[in-house]
């Protein structure tokens, strides 16, 4: 779908779309424009071109918000998901956590996630808990109530993972988590790119997102909170903009959220790029690209499976996320051999390196699909899988 | 060396690795050497004895190229002075950089002479120099 919008497909086969995604020409243009025609700050200036970026700047926020059914000023720029789930756990959680209280994740989970949770067991003594992924590295509701005691307070993880692919039954979790008063922060970096994502819908509390992995550009992302709790997030940066204001210590006021979290000079050129991409991707339609992944995702396996040297680690996923490994040769020279035919792949650990416990495999080779993907590059890539002994010879030099 | 020849001698270095162990290994010099955007990561085993390379031996997983880049270098390696020894390191690294080298004692090493071609294995081929100059560095 949607190809020749993107340029670079002219001679390239992507397939690293978990890790970033391509660039629309009129994301590209949008910046260009911002930058060539109205290159101007924010919130300040009384003259026209002041206006106008405020004004593209406000009109991004409002499309990302209606893309997610949340309100405006619960929509927070960062610099993407690793900021905004920084943001959320040090800004927030840090503040109502005690030594003692149990935070649920699972070892599937990015770097991201795992590691602002690890400091805060360094810091405040709060315990996580990891949900027993079943046979085929899924989250099920059965396991996640293994581990749900008198003092879990958080459910954190990722609607969707980068490496498995699994859609987590995200509703059904919120429900039980806010029946027992615990939080859910929800890592969207992979699922609100491909699928239909409402926060209201799925009741989440907190949720983040990236800005390059659904067309955008690189440097921006999303902090979704439900209104009453970003009121209590604690500006983890205090700066102009985002103060009403100040003559001493004792009397600082601040603004109201959104800008309240968002101090110094925001990064202007990428929440226009970002809201246009939002408006791209909703104009292809979430369903549609959802859809279309799937099905390219199905006729992947189906003429990879019977190949008896691949190994797939997550045939039963229903995202367009397909992880394999190939008996005797290590990822990145498959990763190697494929970029000589200008073949796009991630090979390596994927920024988790806990999930080796899980599943015993600590690398692979991982084909990440997006909506411009198409049937032929996926014969391409089999085609070229499909000769081992190519395979080995080819990798070397 | 034309394409067909390395690419042999790449195999043979990657799938039969020259004193590869899996075992830690006492009494030996011992340094770590990892890729930090891949997995690649061995451990590099020296024993010096009269400012002479007496033995090297690696542990680890890495990929085709940094397996064969090790092997051979251990090859060529064991039985040089320290000296010497820094020398041809450097002199390796400066022929993956595409700078100025000797080549004396390269031998089968002369299979990374292209490899400056291509950026992404730079880092694979090195990977064992990167280690071994520390300890040798160290014990001059
Ligand atoms: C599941 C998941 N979470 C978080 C991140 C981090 O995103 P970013 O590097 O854009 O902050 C990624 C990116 O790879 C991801 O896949």
């Amino acid at each position: 779908m949607n190809r020749s919008d993107f340029t670079i497909l002219d001679n390239l086969i992507y397939f690293d779309n978990s890790a970033t995604t391509l660039k629309p020409k009129c994301v590209v243009d949008k910046i260009s424009d911002y930058y060539t025609n109205y290159p101007s700050n924010i919130h300040r200036g009384e003259y026209n071109i002041s206006f106008k970026a405020d004004d593209e700047y406000n009109k991004a926020r409002e499309s990302i918000a209606s893309f997610l059914g949340a309100r405006n000023d619960e929509i927070v720029f960062t610099s993407g998901t690793t900021d905004s789930l920084n943001i959320i756990i040090n800004g927030y959680f840090k503040n109502i956590l005690n030594k003692g209280d149990e935070v649920i994740i699972t070892k599937a989970e990015h770097a991201s996630l795992i590691l602002p949770w690890f400091n805060l067991v360094n810091e405040l003594g709060i315990v996580i808990k990891y949900i027993k992924l079943d046979d085929n590295n899924h989250v099920t509701i059965d396991n996640l109530m293994d581990v749900i005691t008198d003092n879990t307070k958080v459910i954190s993880i990722a609607q969707i993972t980068n490496v498995i692919g699994d859609i987590r039954p995200i509703k059904e979790i919120t429900k039980i988590a806010h029946e027992r008063g615990i939080k859910v922060l929800v890592d969207g970096a992979q699922s609100v790119p491909h699928m239909k994502v409402d926060v209201k819908d799925l009741d989440v509390d907190f949720l983040a997102f990236s800005g390059h992995k659904i067309c955008g550009p690189t440097g921006i992302g999303v902090l979704y909170g439900k209104k009453e709790l970003l009121d209590e997030l604690k500006p983890q940066r205090l700066g102009g903009g985002m103060n009403a204001s100040f003559d001493s210590p004792e009397c600082i006021i601040l603004k109201d959220n959104p800008i309240r979290l968002e101090a110094g000079t925001p990064n202007i050129a990428g929440a226009i790029g970002l809201g246009e991409a939002i408006r791209y991707v909703n104009s292809i339609g979430m369903d549609n690209i959802y859809k279309h992944e799937c099905e390219l995702k199905d006729y992947f396996i189906n003429k990879i499976k019977d190949i008896d040297y691949i190994k797939l680690l997550n045939n039963e996923n229903d995202s367009g996320i397909i992880s394999f490994t190939i008996d005797g040769i290590f990822p990145q020279d498959v990763g190697y051999y494929l970029n000589k035919y200008n073949i796009c792949v991630r090979t390596g650990n994927h920024c988790d390196k806990i999930l080796k416990d899980e599943i015993g495999i600590d690398q692979s080779i991982r084909v990440s699909l997006y909506f411009y993907n198409t049937k032929e590059e996926i014969d391409t890539l089999v085609d070229l899988l499909s000769d081992k002994e190519r395979i080995m010879k080819e990798m070397l030099i | 060396m034309d394409d067909n020849t390395k690419r042999e001698i790449l195999f043979d270095n990657y799938t039969n690795p020259y004193n590869k162990i899996d075992e830690e290994l006492d009494g030996y010099l011992k340094v770590n050497s990892n890729n930090e955007s891949c997995i690649d990561n061995i451990d590099i085993y020296l024993l010096i004895e009269d400012k002479t390379i007496k033995d090297i031996k690696f542990k680890g997983e890495a990929c085709a190229i940094s397996t064969a880049s090790t092997s051979i270098m251990i090859k060529n390696m064991i039985g040089m002075s320290v000296e010497d020894g820094i020398k041809y390191v450097n002199n390796f690294i400066n022929m993956i950089n595409e700078e100025p080298y000797d080549d004396t004692n390269f031998d089968e090493a002369l299979v990374f002479d292209e490899t400056y071609k291509q950026a992404s294995r730079k880092t694979c081929a090195t990977l064992p120099y990167r280690g071994i100059i520390k300890l040798l560095e160290d014990n001059k």
